[in-house]
């Protein structure tokens, strides 16, 4: 549909993104975990389940469940890719990265360390729907908090 | 029905550059012109603080108010204006209806009766009271239809329970429940009846007394009046049986230091400065729907509502929710899109609808969906408007992969 050029719309919705929501990477749970946090979004319904297997300040699984929106799961999915194997201060980094890439930062926008997730970069532009990018991210902030 | 759409405003302020194609009514309504200047006209000429006044405009302002009261009454089928309580809206009627009715007839081991497609606020204040009592609350569950399992409701009235409390039209599936046979079955048990109206008065010809409801709620800003006002209509003599539910001014006839008397209903109930101007602007929609004629807003609504569940049902993976026979609430999910992403799609060609749970999670678990989207329609709504949903539905359904069908 050519109007969808205009509005973000295409952006928004681009393959790659439906491919996460479709086939979510890293889905299900960890019997082995160090952290489980579940988080909900209460005026949309949306929940998600975060498992963090931390092991020297490094995270060596991580898997997530639950259910909402393309850009909830799609994020939380492109998150999981982007954090694992890393150490947790790497992961705030990129929390931090993504986070000013929501708040319409070109230059995070452009950040090769955010991968995949950079595809996210057009929700900024949708302010309702930047909570829904967000909530796997403030799954792993809570999930680390109490970390040094 | 005469088309109304040149008296709301609102509908000319343009969405994304586009005519704004408002489909929650269910939400809450735009406003005609007559609301939103009788509410400016009653601050420009009648504002004053009512009932304590000695002084002429705070006596004309006490005599809007009235008015407005004698107007819901009549609107209602309420035999006794005195039987006329405001509030806020449907949410404080009903918290004042558990908490009042609550400390009158509810007891350790009392049964409190609910259904399962009542919106959270006929739920949470009758939980949050069998909670404080002890009470045993019991939901009676729906027909695969969406209907309420009438069977199931006589069961739960075997058990004899104090109170019963359901909606007369559910805000997800548009269910019309049969309010005057299950008011007759729960009096027959000795139950006293509380009916959530939020989504039936604003579009069908509503009459209390026939009903036989003890206790109706229903707001003014779903039915062309502002917000912050809402009414719970009460027979005067169970409110004069029920105690206070807010204290303070207004409510009182004399005060110790100790202990008080209380006002005749319905001021017992309306403790503080009431919202005047609400009543004013609630009684000047009640004058407009009466001009438009409530069987003529039915009639319209049934048709669109009609027109919608068939444009809609011919989009290939579109699933509808609820019986036929309904109000103008349609429900649906389309393929695997999630209602949010449906919500923000359709708001890019300027279509305004509801995405989540529709604050109804019990019902969502029945349905077993998280969430749905909602479209409602309402006296201003076309069958353009329904077309621009359909048409905005397959964008959606072009964005996420699906070819046209």
């Amino acid at each position: 549909m050519p109007e969808a050029e205009g509005d973000g719309l295409a952006e928004l919705y681009q393959e790659l993104i439906l491919d996460h929501y479709r086939r979510p990477r890293n889905q299900g749970s960890l019997e082995a975990h160090t952290s489980r946090v579940a988080l909900a979004n209460p005026t949309c319904g949306d929940e998600l389940e975060l498992d963090l297997l931390l092991e020297g300040g490094t995270i060596r699984d991580v898997r997530f469940s639950g259910h909402g929106c393309s850009i909830s799961q799609a994020s939380a999915s492109m998150m999981t890719q982007l954090i694992k194997g890393k150490t947790l201060d790497e992961a705030r980094r990129l929390a931090a990265r993504f986070s000013e890439m929501m708040r319409g930062s070109a230059d995070a926008a452009h950040d090769r360390a955010l991968g995949e997730a950079r595809a996210l970069a057009g929700v900024a532009r949708f302010p309702v729907r930047v909570k829904c990018a967000l909530l796997g991210w403030s799954a792993l902030e809570e999930s680390t908090r109490d970390h040094p | 029905m005469r088309d109304p759409r040149a008296d709301f405003p609102i509908l000319g302020e343009p969405v994304h550059g586009r005519r704004l194609v408002y489909l929650d009514s269910a939400a809450t309504t735009q406003k005609p012109r007559q609301v939103i200047e009788a509410v400016a006209d009653y601050y420009r000429r009648l504002n004053a603080n009512v009932h304590r006044g000695a002084y002429d405009l705070a006596v004309r302002a006490t005599e809007a108010y009235e008015d407005a009261r004698a107007a819901v009454a009549a609107f209602v089928g309420a035999p006794d204006p005195r039987g006329v309580v405001f509030v806020r809206g449907t949410t404080e009627a009903l918290n004042l209806a558990a908490s009042s009715l609550g400390r009158l007839k509810v007891r350790a081991g009392d049964g409190i009766v609910v259904t399962a497609m009542e919106h959270h606020s006929n739920l949470i204040p009758w939980q949050l009271l069998a909670q404080e009592r002890a009470a045993r609350l019991e939901m009676v569950e729906l027909t695969p239809q969406g209907e309420l399992d009438v069977d199931g409701y006589r069961r739960a009235l075997e058990r004899r329970p104090k109170i019963v409390a359901f909606t007369h039209v559910s805000n997800v599936l548009g269910t019309i429940n049969p309010v005057a046979e299950l008011a007759r079955l729960a009096h027959e048990a000795g139950a006293v009846v509380v009916v959530d109206g939020a989504q039936a008065v604003p579009h069908l010809a509503v009459n209390v007394a026939e009903l036989g409801a003890d206790l109706y709620a229903f707001s003014g800003h779903k039915m062309l009046g502002p917000m912050g006002v809402g009414v719970l209509v009460g027979t005067p003599e169970l409110l004069d049986a029920m105690p206070p539910y807010h204290g303070g001014g207004e409510m009182i006839r004399t005060v110790q230091d100790t202990t008080a008397t209380y006002a005749p209903i319905p001021h017992k109930f309306e403790a503080g400065t009431p919202n005047v101007a609400g009543a004013v602007g609630l009684k000047a929609a009640i004058a407009y729907l009466g001009a438009l004629g409530m069987a003529e807003v039915a009639a319209h609504e049934r048709a669109l509502t009609g027109y919608a569940r068939e444009r809609l049902a011919a989009i290939e993976g579109l699933r509808l929710y609820g019986p036929e026979e309904r109000a103008g609430v349609v429900s649906f999910t389309l393929a695997d899109i999630h209602p949010h992403d449906l919500a923000t799609i359709v708001d890019s060609e300027g279509v305004a609808i509801r995405a989540g749970h529709h604050c109804a999670q019990p019902l969502m678990r029945r349905l077993d969906v998280p969430a749905t989207a909602r479209a409602s329609f309402y006296v201003y709504n076309t069958r353009e408007d329904v077309d621009a949903l359909a048409g905005a539905l397959e964008k959606a359904r072009a964005l996420f992969g699906y070819a046209r069908a």
